[in-house]
């Protein structure tokens, strides 16, 4: 029956790939402008990208830089809400509005033939929107419901509770990016128009062209459509959103009868703009960035604890925290929370080998062009540019970047931005099947973490 | 919009499906099994995709973890997936690396016994169980999807029972279970393999050659219990369930044709036309005009044998009941089987769609995907090509003659979540918006 098997079969000589080429341009009025011509199929996607996220909301009114991006399609000064959606949805083109920590975001992608009925309602949404007081309260409304389901979802929970335990009360990421139930309540449109008036404007934003669409035609639909957007550019409003918490701390969120352990462990992370960004990313992918990760492999292959478990370094302006997400049946919450902290510190301890190194380094390379089959996947790495100041260079130079990584690179970032000793620990779960945390963890690399009460939500 | 397809199938039942795309260095490879859990035998929910995990477990020349390893050490992404119906495993490479896909994918499909011990199957039941309590028991409206093919497919139908299985299913299954199921169905003659991408069409086929014409064809398999239903439920069915959440929630369920019949692209139209996207009839009714739900869509589920379904799946605004809220669905359906759809709904729905077909077929990766469904289901791969077309000849006739049989008040099965006593915080919404609900 068994087949004879050929041995494994070699690599054979791989063919080049290159980023896609993609022009700049800025308009007098500020606007800057990235065109890719990608020539593979009929499509295109337009991002603009505008400096209008979360870190830039005022104390109180946390939320309102989503909920603005959201209302952007909710009615200009010439069409509403159902309308432009009509108008839009007619010819098949996909808007997406959102705002993340940085920056806030409108896309469209459509077949090319659509691009001149669908982009200029873009323009209308961005540059002219009127905030109907019956959308605001409509959308208010439809995010406090995301909201409570959020808290009623034990992964959202434990994300919100993480971040909590990791930043002080008041820094802004201590808080969901898009804001809580409270906060969202007390926006009114008011702090919508304002918040559009002060942060949407031309200097702030780019304009980004991906696909089967030529850089001439490009520029002349920028320049047509955007010139005439008027508006200075804004002074930087940032607070500083990442002020962390002292020390260690276990925090168990009591869910009775949870039929899992929602698990987060981590501390404060590092910059996107970090000098050793790439040492940081491949340390992560070693210890829980990978399937064949450190993390994993012990949680889930050799322990069958869960279904998955990993870890990443959230990239913003700002540092964001790393985290160890995972969740895991409740009688071995604690034996789970023992293996992170064990790998955590065993990542600081000794150098990787040489396998575990190359795994990392020849996934990150090889996975490379697979990451930018589509247009709106190439769209999304541009904005990292814009986003976090990258040179136009970036892409080009990311693989031999990484290849760069050596394992005393790797050692150095886990001294560096690993953290035993200020460890937070969340679990959200049936507090009383998850064992001694305290204990497990105590017995395992001398961490002495503070725990403080059990809360109930 | 057309990929080249190109077909071939080797003496021990394989069929070879290959589009080639020389745009970037990559290449998809995709691996379908005709076998899912409606193949379960009784007192085995769940085994199809325990056993999918089981192919990842390492085979005789690969070995534990290694299949994932040596995958991304080439720079790949992978992953399987189980349904009701098939099984696929897939992998996208750099194109220098397409044979070690192929290699692994024979590998596993000729030598996999050798590698299964019952310690792995003990490991992966345990990650499975967690997989299960991660998807399922763990998550707020979690159980719909065991429990909507449960109420909507008869308890004598193979779509009835659940796919990720029941725990002590799970706890059942032995290394033999494993041995059959693998002499059965993970046969060449019961798999479909489809290359995408990068790749010069003669060497690949020289390398699917090369490590699968020896594996041998399977014995007969045996025949799924009887899938055919009558085209509609023939009253409606409910179920109302109480669940840690916060919000109320529908699932509408409403029998359908199978997909790819004539049919099915009237029924998909008709489900883009009641949930997808802003200017379907639930978002902009429920959610935009009335204001009773905080989320509105509906899909189908593609099922090609029995039937198929299309759900509408609606939440409630705070402060609004389940009561207010079917009642306003319900209207909805009413409008619809009264009314009928308009030429400019079908537009808007077709054009919706055939953005997202071409969207989806950037990816080598969905290619490849399409092409072993295709060959599966229809054993025609170039259908593919025809998607688009297929959408752009639905009229708002056909789209009304689904309606009036399958949305009509005997053909729908619902399905509703509503918090357990004691979960509902207090809400902040004042009772005079409740005045809305169910205001058609």
């Amino acid at each position: 029956m068994t087949p004879q098997m050929l041995p494994r079969p070699l690599a054979a000589a791989p063919r080049a790939y290159n980023f896609p080429r993609f022009s700049r341009q800025t308009l007098s009025n500020g606007l800057r402008v990235i065109v890719c011509p990608v020539h593979k199929l009929p499509l295109v996607t337009v991002l603009a990208v505008v400096d209008a996220g979360a870190v830039y909301e005022a104390a109180g009114a946390e939320g309102v830089a989503a909920l603005t991006a959201r209302l952007l399609p909710e009615g200009t000064s010439t069409l509403d809400g159902a309308t432009l959606a009509d108008r839009f949805e007619r010819v098949g083109a996909r808007v997406e509005t959102n705002a993340d920590w940085d920056v806030a975001g409108v896309s469209l992608t459509t077949l090319r033939e659509q691009l001149d009925e669908a982009l200029p309602l873009v323009r209308d949404l961005l540059v002219d929107p009127v905030f109907p007081e019956r959308e605001v309260e409509r959308l208010k409304a439809e995010r406090i419901a995301e909201l409570m389901q959020q808290e009623a979802e034990p992964r959202g929970l434990a994300d919100e509770e993480f971040a909590a335990a990791v930043y002080v009360e008041g820094a802004r990421y201590s808080r969901p990016d898009g804001g809580t139930r409270e906060s969202v309540e007390c926006i009114t449109r008011d702090d919508v128009v304002a918040f559009h008036a002060a942060r949407y404007r031309p200097a702030a934003t780019t304009l980004i062209f991906v696909g089967d669409v030529t850089e001439a035609v490009a520029r002349e639909l920028s320049e047509s459509l955007f010139a005439l957007w008027a508006g200075a550019a804004v002074a930087d409003s940032r607070g500083n959103p990442n002020t962390v918490q002292e020390g260690s701390l276990v925090r168990i969120v009591a869910k009775a009868d949870a039929a899992q352990s929602e698990v987060r462990v981590g501390h404060a992370g590092v910059s996107r703009t970090a000098p050793d960004y790439f040492d940081a990313m491949v340390m992560n992918a070693i210890l829980g960035g990978l399937f064949s990760s450190r993390i994993n492999l012990n949680l889930r292959e050799a322990h069958g604890y869960t279904y998955g478990a990993y870890s990443t370094f959230e990239w913003r302006r700002a540092p964001g925290p790393f985290v160890v997400s995972t969740a895991v049946k409740s009688e071995v919450t604690a034996d789970a929370v023992r293996e992170i902290v064990g790998e955590i510190v065993r990542m600081r301890e000794t150098a990787v080998s040489e396998s575990e190194l190359t795994l990392a380094t020849d996934y990150l390379d090889g996975v490379f062009p697979i990451r930018y089959e589509t247009t709106a996947a190439i769209a999304s790495a541009l904005a990292m540019l814009v986003v976090h100041g990258l040179p136009d260079s970036f892409y080009d130079e990311y693989r031999a970047n990484v290849r760069a990584v050596t394992a005393a690179h790797v050692l150095r970032a886990a001294r560096t931005h690993l953290h035993p000793d200020r460890l937070r620990i969340v679990v959200v779960g049936d507090a009383n099947a998850i064992g001694d945390l305290d204990a497990a963890i105590a017995s395992d690399g001398g961490v002495r973490p503070i725990t403080d009460e059990g809360s109930t939500p | 919009m057309q990929i080249p397809i190109v077909r071939h199938q080797l003496a021990n039942g394989l069929r070879v499906v290959l589009s080639e795309d020389h745009t970037t260095p990559i290449v998809a490879v995709n691996l379908w099994y005709h076998v899912g859990s409606a193949n379960e035998r009784a007192g085995r929910t769940g085994f199809a995709h325990l056993f999918e995990h089981m192919l990842f477990q390492g085979s005789e020349h690969v070995g534990a973890n290694e299949h994932f390893e040596l995958v991304q050490r080439a720079g790949g992404t992978l992953n399987g997936s189980t349904w009701l119906d098939r099984t696929n495993y897939y992998e996208t490479v750099p194109s220098n690396q397409l044979e070690l896909a192929l290699w692994l994918e024979a590998d596993r499909m000729g030598n996999l016994l050798p590698a299964m011990t019952q310690e792995k199957l003990d490991t992966q039941r345990e990650v499975v169980q967690n997989e299960r309590r991660w998807s399922m028991d763990n998550q707020p409206y979690g159980t719909w999807w065991e429990r909507l093919p449960q109420l909507t497919f008869p308890e004598t139908h193979p779509f009835h029972h659940s796919l990720i299985g029941s725990m002590q299913d799970l706890d059942a299954a032995s290394l033999e279970d494993i041995a059959g199921f693998f002499a059965t169905y993970y046969v060449p003659d019961n798999a479909v393999l489809s290359i995408a991408g990068d790749f010069d069409a003669d060497a690949a086929m020289a390398m699917v050659t090369r490590h699968f014409a020896e594996i041998a064809r399977g014995a007969a398999r045996p025949p799924l219990a009887t899938m055919s239903l009558p085209p509609t439920f023939g009253g409606p069915l409910r179920e109302v369930v109480e669940d840690d959440v916060m919000l109320p929630r529908v699932f509408m369920a409403f029998r359908a044709p199978v997909f790819g019949s004539e049919a099915y692209y009237a029924a998909s139209v008709c489900s883009a036309i009641l949930g997808l996207k802003k200017g379907s009839r639930l978002q902009k009714a429920l959610v935009r005009e009335q204001q009773v739900a905080a989320e509105a869509s509906a899909f189908t589920y593609d099922l090609a044998k029995g039937a198929d379904l299309v759900v509408a799946d609606v939440t409630a605004r705070p402060g609004i009941s389940l009561d207010a809220l079917e009642a306003a669905v319900n209207a909805q359906l009413d409008d619809l089987v009264h009314g009928g759809v308009t030429d400019a709904e079908v537009t808007r729905a077709v054009m919706l769609i055939e953005t997202e077909l071409v969207a989806a077929l950037q990816s080598a990766g969905e290619r490849a995907d399409r092409l072993s469904m295709f060959t599966t289901y229809f054993d025609d791969p170039t259908l593919v090509n025809e998607q688009g077309a297929r959408y752009r000849a639905v009229s708002a006739a056909q789209v009304n003659e689904f309606i009036v049989v399958h949305l009509a008040p005997d053909n729908r099965a619902t399905l509703a979540y509503i918090p357990r006593e004691g979960t509902i915080a207090d809400l902040s919404v004042p009772d005079d918006d409740l005045a809305m609900a169910g205001a058609p």
